[in-house]
Formats: C-alpha cells, structure tokens, sequence
C-alpha cells in the first residue's frame, strides 16, 4: 500500500484526501509516532487482537478508517515492513538479511516493483510497500494476578529444586540463565515455580519450542498445573491465534508475530533443528520478548560454543547432572562395523550388527535403530524383517509416523528402524538403542547424547544399552560420550546418584 | 558475484549444485533452479494425451484420442470448438498442488522462474500471436498482489497482453462442475483493446486447467470479438 506524509503524519492513500504525494512506506523516512491521546475512545477490541503484536493489515479484521484514527491519536504505530539501508535489505518481521531470501514482484499494491522475503512468505507476505502495525497504547487490563496459583503436587528431585531455585532467581531479576538438563532430568517441572512467579508479577510469559509437537505435549501439561491460568497454544493452524494470554506456548515460527510482549521466555530445546540452524528464529525471541525481560534457556545438549562459554564462566547456567529416577545415564559403546553400506547394498548387514540386532528380538528387549538416510532405510529394512515380520521404518515423511510411534509404545514392534526425527521427545520404557553408520555428519555430538538419552529412562528399567556402529569413529561420537560421563560424575559428586 | 557461492532450489530452498564446472561458470544462465528431489516430485504429463484438454487418457474415459469431459464440451453447440486445445505441463500432484498454493495464495511470485523453460516450450509450441492472462477482478489482484497467469507468462519470456476484465465473484474453487459450467459470463473485453483482436491466434495462460471452463468462458469472449482462434496453456492438469 502506498502512503502519504501529511503533518508528519502516515496517510494510507484509501484514506487520503488531498493531493499529496504517495510511496510505498519503505521509502517514507518518518520517525515521528503521534502523542498518545488519553481522552482518545478506543477500540478494546483491536487493543486485545494487536498488543504485544506486530502484524499486516492484512491480518487486522478492522476497517482501516478505524485502523487510521487509532494511529492518529497515538494508540499504534506502523512500521516498514522491509528496511532499506543502501543495497541491503532486511525483513523487519523476521530480521532476513541474506540476499537470495529477497525477491522481486510487480506489486498490484503500489503500482511498482516490490521487494518482497521469502523466508517468512508463510505467514503472509511482507513486502516493502507492507506496514506491520503494533499497538503503542495502554496494555489489556490483566485479571486479578493472584488466580494464577501453582496446583502441582509433585516434589523435585535434588538436582530439580537447585535449577528451579535458580530460574525462579532469574526471572525475578529479568536475567538470562540457561538450564542444562540432561534427558530424561524432568525439565518441566523445573519451570512450575518461575512461571508462576512471572504471573504474580503480572507478567506475561512464553514458553517456546522448535516442534510442533512438544507444544501439543507441553500444553495440557501446564493447563493442570495452572488450572485458573489462560493458557494459548500456538503453532500452525492452531485455533488459539487470536488469544491473549498470560500464559502462551508456541513454536519459535509463531513468535514472529510477537512484538515485545512477554516478561519472561522460555525457549526449550534451544539446540533443536531448525532453531539452531535458523537466524531468522534468535531474531523472533528477540522481537517477541520485552526490553528488560527474562530469558532461559533449556537443553539437554547446548551446542560447542555455549558448553565452552558456560565453563568459562561467560554464561548464567546451572546443572541438572542426573536424572530424576537417580541412576546414571548409558554410557555408549563404540563398535567398528566396517563399510556397512556396501554391505547393505548386498542386501545384508555387518555381522556384529547382525548379532547386535538378534540378540535384542530373541530376548524380546525392544530396539531403536537409528540409520542416516531414508534413502538408506529403505534398503535396510527389507533386511531387517527377515529377521523379524514386524519390523517397522519412520521417518519425517512418513504420514504414518504417530501410528507407529504408537505401535511402539504398545510393544506391538520389535524394532523400530528410524531418521534422527525420533532423536528427541519420545519416551519408550524399556529400550535399547543402536546407531548404524554414527559417523555420518548428521549425527552431530547433541543428536547422539540425545539419541542415547532415548535409554534407561524409566525408573523400573533405568539400564538400556547403547551402541555406535561406525566406519571410523567421529569427533562427534567421542565428545558425546565424553559429555554423558561428564555429566554422570558430576551427578555422583553432587549426590544425585544412588 | 560470487562464482562458488551455493544455489538454492527455488521450491524447497535446499543448496544445490556444490560442483562448479567451467559450464556452471561461463554460462550462469543455465543454472538450475529446482533440485533433483523436487524435480522428481513434479510428474510430466507423458504418454497418449487427449487431444484436445491435454490429459493422459485413461481407458473406459476416452473415444478414440479424445477423452469424456472433452466430448461433453465437443458435442455442445454453445462450446463447440471454442478453445482449440489446451497444453498443459504436469500432473496436479500433491506437491504441485503445495507449490501452486504457495505460489498464488501465499503470493511468492518466484516460483514461477521454476517453470521457466516448461513454459516457454509450451507456448511457443503453440504458435500464436497473443500471450493472454487469465484476468482476476480488481478485489483479487489487490488481495493476492500480482495476476499468476500474468507472472506465468512473464517467467515464460513472453510478454502479457490484457484483452479481459473479470467481475468479481465467487472463488472458481469453491464451486463443482455444473456450478461453473452453467456459470453467467464472467468475462468482459477491455474497452481499448477490442481493435487488438480482430484476425489473432490467441494463447490464454492459466495456471491450472481443472473442468476448462474458465478457458471456455474466456474463449468464447475473445472469439466472439474476432480472433480467429484461442487455445490454452497451463501449468497443471
């Protein structure tokens, strides 16, 4: 859309009625925003749709007449939807500043060539003649803050209550911490007190994952906890868009359309795909949360650079060492298995791999094997149920991937053949794990800790065996292993362990 | 420029190409542009086609070269020879139904260079005069932004010519086959442009050819201004 500048004032051309000229706002250089005008009649309405909220026009279902007159009167502002700066670009919604995310159309809009991003095309198209509108007025009267009591019985472990002491500690101080859990700690729980904190303040407070599907687990979860707590469940399609909650859960895609709303965030699984991979997402934290907000961090396996600033006494971080049922984490084993591949085009395996994998069906002790590739799975598995009729494959593409997840969970498959999709978030009692090819790149060193995490987690059977079958052993494998011993003796040192 | 940097596949983004050859070098405008995976997921129309909607025909669904949905349109005077044929690219698939849904809804107009080369083939194929986008009513175009027949011919090399106006409606998609068939003209020759079509081969472009319809109500507008004849082009049967 193509405004005007009229008295310092942003005028889109719908609305105008003289004759001054008009571009697209990327090129209106206005840092004027107008007093905020107390006697000014809002719309509560639109005040509870947009605050804490940066979004299009498009997505606003208000007339723009009203739209205008609550900017006039300083109740909103609108914002270049695209920053130009010389030749380079960057798209204010998402923070895209690589070039080959840019591109070009004739814009029906403004009647010229638009520059439009891509990377966040998905959740509607901002382009450089686009405004994102954020609301400037006085915020949603909160309900009363002390409903939002803690109902949980449960009691922390050690190691749980020491975390959650801290984290409450840093919310309290709008600090950043991050909480290096190991699997299978009780992550959660260490949350409870923090949030509800957070929410007694009257603060607003976001717990964001990479996954869909950790959303989906994390929200009934927290609607027990905090049963008189509204709570908003975001990720795509979700029916909670428009909500406006103390309390949000939401994947890191949705915090693009957060404006500095929240007084805590909580990013769990920090080093999961695609937040570690993806700028764009850091960039959507950073826009979601308020100046002078709380953050934590939680992960299981922080990538080399947090590890080693953490140990340098650079970044606020505190330990959970051991798992809650208080035995210590499978160590992995290290087995050579030769070029598997080849073999595996012989339609057979490595014969250690092959005794590995019998043993395990003839005790009846179900298996996850993780293998690198689909493309290789596919070959794999024929093998496989040879051995066994039951014999199953998953991996991300799979439509039927929840059936068999739960297939295995009722012990209805023997093994289980997987892409790293099943490194992380599922729980099966009684497993063991082997990696067939665990030198292959993408198993880097926090997708084999998570990858072994996936043993021993319950506390009728904390034992589980855990191979890497290799083709020559990997820095990877090695600094896993290192950080899964690491961690069992600081859990023994501190007590954590019986 | 940088001659080594990555490309990336337009449809999924993923790096392509890694080996820099002298070709990759000297003649950049041969890149790819869609990956090997994303190439395989896109199914050309292949084998014996009806002659006349550019189907793959299916026994029991055809008489001769010619299949059913054709023959209904055939055997009806109003319709009768109206559109000449229509040439299409690939099998509406799942994944070409994500990419065209993204391409026009979602308004990434890039996607179009992706089917640059199929395009250009397909309507230089058809020997015409015209390059004619499918028009979209005004509350249409400003909502999504760009016409998508207009880009298709654009990233197919040509230049859109626009004879036609739309009123607006309902989506075409909302609607079933009777529904669009017995649909009133929806269609109106821009004013200026009537001179413009006196005696011309007419190639519409659309992105989609679902029940033809909408190609027929277009036709039938511009024949009865005097082309002499329109056939079609799309992306997707």
């Amino acid at each position: 859309m193509r405004f005007a500048l009229v008295d310092e004032k942003l005028v889109p051309k719908p609305l105008l009625t003289t004759g001054h000229p008009t571009y697209p706002i990327s090129q209106i250089n206005s840092s004027c925003t107008p007093q905020c005008n107390s006697a000014f009649d809002f719309n509560p309405e639109l005040q509870t749709y947009l605050s804490g909220r940066q979004l299009l026009l498009d997505e606003l279902p208000f007339p723009f007449a009203e739209i205008q007159e609550h900017y006039e009167n300083g109740y909103l502002v609108y914002r270049q939807g695209i920053l130009l700066k010389g030749k380079s670009c960057k798209c204010a919604r998402c923070g895209t500043t690589e070039a080959r995310w840019f591109s070009v159309f004739p814009c029906a809009r403004c009647g010229e060539n638009c520059l439009y991003c891509r990377q966040c095309l998905m959740m509607g198209r901002v382009s450089s003649c686009s405004a994102l509108v954020s609301w400037t007025g006085p915020e949603p009267k909160a309900a009363t803050v002390k409903q939002h009591l803690l109902n949980w019985n449960g009691t922390l472990s050690h190691g749980q209550a020491a975390a959650s002491a801290k984290t409450v500690a840093a919310i309290s101080q709008s600090s950043e911490l991050l909480v290096w859990a190991v699997c299978g700690a009780g992550k959660t729980e260490v949350l409870f007190k923090g949030i509800e904190h957070s929410l007694q303040q009257g603060g607003r407070v976001c717990i964001a994952t990479p996954r869909t599907d950790v959303v989906l687990e994390l929200t009934p979860r927290l609607k027990a906890a905090f049963p008189r707590t509204t709570v908003a469940s975001l990720y795509g399609g979700s029916e909670d868009r428009h909500l406006h909650a103390p309390l949000t859960i939401a994947t890191t895609h949705q915090l693009l359309r957060f404006y500095q709303a929240f007084h805590t965030v909580i990013v769990d699984e920090v080093d999961a795909f695609p937040f570690s991979v993806d700028k764009t997402l850091q960039h959507a934290v950073q826009q979601a949360r308020r100046p002078g907000s709380a953050l934590v961090y939680l992960t299981a396996t922080p990538n080399r650079k947090w590890q080693r600033e953490c140990l340098q006494g650079k970044r606020a971080y505190v330990t959970i060492p051991a798992r809650y049922h208080r035995h210590p984490l499978p160590v992995p084993k290290f087995a050579w298995c030769g070029n598997w591949e080849k073999k595996v085009l012989r339609n057979t395996l490595p014969q250690n791999v092959l005794s590995w994998i019998k043993h395990r069906l003839n005790a009846g002790k179900q298996t996850l094997l993780f293998a690198p590739k689909i493309a290789s799975m596919e070959k794999i598995l024929p093998i496989l149920r040879k051995l066994h009729p039951s014999i199953e494959s998953v991996h991300a593409e799979d439509p039927d991937r929840k059936g068999k997840v739960t297939k295995m969970r009722n012990r209805e498959i023997p093994l289980l053949l997987t892409t790293t999709i099943l490194e992380r978030g599922v729980t099966f009692p009684n497993i063991d794990v082997g990696v067939l090819g665990a030198e292959d790149v993408i198993f880097t060193e926090s997708a084999l800790v998570q990858i072994a995490g996936r043993a021993g987690r319950s506390a009728s059977f904390p034992a589980g065996e855990v191979v890497f079958f290799h083709y020559g052993k990997t820095e990877a494998m090695v600094r896993a292993r290192s950080q899964i011993m690491r961690m069992n003796r600081e859990g023994a040192r501190k007590g954590l362990l019986d | 420029m940088d001659l080594f940097a990555g490309e990336y596949c337009l449809l999924c983004n993923a790096e392509v190409g890694h080996e820099t050859s002298w070709t990759s070098v000297f003649l950049r405008s041969s890149r790819t542009q869609v990956c090997a995976v994303c190439q395989n997921k896109l199914k050309l129309l292949e084998g014996e086609l009806c002659q006349r909607c550019g189907r793959v025909l299916e026994p029991g669904y055809r008489e001769g070269r010619v299949c059913y949905d054709c023959l209904r349109w055939e055997n009806d005077p109003e319709w009768q020879g109206l559109l000449s044929f229509n040439a299409s690219i690939y099998h509406y698939n799942n994944f070409l139904k994500e990419v065209i849904a993204r391409f026009k809804y979602r308004g990434d107009y890039a996607l179009a260079m992706a089917f640059s080369a199929q395009l250009r083939e397909k309507t230089l194929g058809a020997e015409a005069d015209l390059l004619v986008p499918v028009p979209l009513s005004e509350e249409r175009l400003y909502e999504r932004g760009f016409n998508q027949s207009e880009a298709l011919i654009s990233a197919a090399g040509g230049e859109p010519v626009n004879l036609l106006s739309r009123v607006h409606g309902e989506k075409q998609s909302k609607k079933t086959r009777a529904d669009r068939i017995h649909l009133p003209q929806v269609f109106q020759i821009i004013p200026d442009m009537v001179e413009s079509i006196q005696g011309k081969r007419i190639v519409l472009v659309d992105d989609i050819y679902t029940t033809g319809s909408t190609l027929r109500h277009a036709a039938k507008m511009l024949r009865a201004h005097g082309a002499e004849s329109v056939c079609s082009v799309t992306l997707a049967r």
